[in-house]
């Protein structure tokens, strides 16, 4: 047996946008075992419900982490609308739909980008977030904000999208799912994107299950569970098949998410198709009392909102499980094995947002 | 074959323009609707202190005794709440982004003279309003119910 060593990755590493600490086991090349460590970047959100109501913890949630900021606030919403019976009217359920749909493209198109970065292809990178951009523009002309949008609330949303902004959506979503395909073909067929992500970091079916993994990183094993087709919002309106993949290779988390960035332009197709006038929010009367756990799919996976409220103007306690959280157990399964070089790669392929993970 | 498909894209990107903006010269354009900073019309304004209650970070101050309305550009969050919630329209979100500072600063606003007459005049007619409907109330009472005016004799 050749000796072992241990060597720390992170919590400041060239690929990493946030903190994770990791410590590699290695025989000689050879990734043995992976012990994640998190804690860097704690804030204490959840504590916060004690200090700002109901209504004003929207922006809390919101403000969890910058890219699925808008998951978090309709996570948060849906939670606490169940708690005190509210019906969303329809056309906010569509609005919600569309935009987490949005939210879902620019948060796989970031992931692409931060992909080709960490393999050296500049200008493939450039290329993703030039598109991404484009989104960007969309969310800031829709709801007054490019990261965090403060359009949800409880009850429904505070902006209604008119049907003429909606169309334009489409125009420019139309152009841009033209422009994505390009992109797409470089990241699929390129010799060079394969030979770093073909037959990399398996994971199978069975551990992905066993270690609880989701989103598109469980999607790639070949399970297909997505929790949108639990038909919250307006997903149950609209005709939706999770997508997934047999393999179970980076080369496949990549496909999964591609394949979503074009289904989530044929959800937004559907929805504004579909969407019907009428109100926008319903008005909020007293204060919750009860609880409720629901869960929504973010661009990264499942994550889950806990709310417990007592009857009083501020709420008992406040649960989110993020999707990153759950698929760190599926991430050291796939490190074993590994080269050391291509450790970053198979960090970035869970997607990792630690800012969520640890709140 | 996918290498020549990318070649077509950075051969496109040579001849195009730059995606970006070349920024001094050429500002940029916001939406309707991006939410930049507040501001507040002191023309307007009667300081009823609706947004300090509403605001979630406790960024705005209203001090009714000194006449002034202050906010604290660092706590503000652009939630828009305050401007929503204004009943007399005098906030507003200005789409420009404010100017970064070397200190954390607290802008603190007058009420204009136009403002405070314009306040004394309301409250003088509200105050006139019900007067007048105080003395309708006590002559209808007057006429209609003779035996019932029992305060009259204090007036």
């Amino acid at each position: 047996m050749s000796k072992r060593s241990v060597i720390p990755f992170g919590p400041q590493h060239p690929v990493l946008p946030e903190p994770i600490h990791l410590d590699l086991v290695m025989e000689d090349e050879k990734v043995v075992e992976a012990i994640p460590s998190i804690g860097f970047i704690h804030r204490g959100l959840e504590k916060l419900v004690d200090k700002k109501d109901f209504n004003e913890m929207v922006y809390v949630a919101e403000r969890i982490c910058g890219i699925c900021s808008l998951g978090h606030g309709l996570g948060y919403s849906e939670a606490v609308e169940h708690v005190m019976d509210i019906e969303v009217p329809s056309r906010a359920k569509y609005i919600r739909t569309i935009l987490s749909e949005m939210s879902r493209i620019h948060s796989h198109i970031l992931w692409l980008g931060l992909l080709a970065d960490g393999f050296g292809f500049e200008s493939l990178y450039m290329e993703s977030w030039r598109l991404r951009e484009q989104v960007l523009d969309m969310f800031e002309e829709a709801t007054g904000g490019r990261v965090i949008f403060s359009i949800m609330k409880i009850g429904g949303i505070r902006k209604d999208i008119s049907n003429e902004m909606l169309a334009d959506f489409q125009k420019r979503f139309d152009k841009m799912e033209e422009e994505l395909k390009d992109i797409a073909k470089t990241f699929l067929d390129d010799v060079a994107v394969q030979s770093r992500l073909r037959d990399v970091g398996f994971l199978t079916k069975q551990q992905a299950e066993d270690l609880g993994c989701c989103g598109p990183f469980l999607r790639a094993s070949g399970v297909k569970r997505d929790i949108r087709s639990t038909g919250y919002e307006a997903y149950g309106e609209l005709d939706f098949e999770p997508c997934y993949s047999e393999i179970g290779d980076s080369y496949a988390r990549t496909e999964v998410r591609i394949k979503e960035i074009f289904q989530a332009f044929d959800l937004i197709r559907q929805a504004i198709a579909k969407i019907p006038a009428g109100e926008i929010d319903v008005p909020v009367k007293g204060f919750p009392n009860g609880e409720y756990l629901t869960r929504i799919e973010q661009p990264r996976g499942e994550a889950v909102y806990f709310v417990k409220a007592n009857g009083s103007k501020f709420i008992d306690r406040m649960r989110v499980r993020t999707p990153t959280f759950a698929n760190l157990a599926g991430l050291t399964e796939t490190l074993k094995g590994c080269d050391l070089a291509d450790v970053p790669m198979l960090v970035l392929t869970i997607d990792p947002c630690i800012s969520c993970t640890e709140r | 074959m996918a290498i020549i498909n990318f070649n077509k894209t950075v051969l496109h990107n040579l001849i195009s323009k730059p995606a970006t903006r070349l920024y001094p010269f050429e500002e940029r354009v916001y939406p309707e609707r991006t939410r930049g900073h507040v501001e507040n019309d002191m023309d307007v304004c009667v300081l009823c202190g609706l947004c300090s209650i509403k605001c979630p970070t406790h960024a705005i101050t209203v001090d009714k005794a000194a006449k002034t309305w202050s906010i604290r550009p660092m706590s503000c969050i652009q939630c828009r709440c305050c401007v929503d919630n204004c009943p007399k329209k005098c906030l507003s979100m200005a789409q420009k982004f404010q100017e970064p500072g070397p200190e954390k600063v607290t802008k603190t606003f007058h009420q204009t003279e136009k403002a405070i007459a314009a306040q004394e005049a309301l409250m003088k007619a509200a105050k006139e309003r019900a007067a007048a409907a105080a003395a309708a109330k006590a002559a209808a009472a007057g006429t209609a119910t003779p035996a019932a005016p029992v305060q009259k004799p204090t007036e």
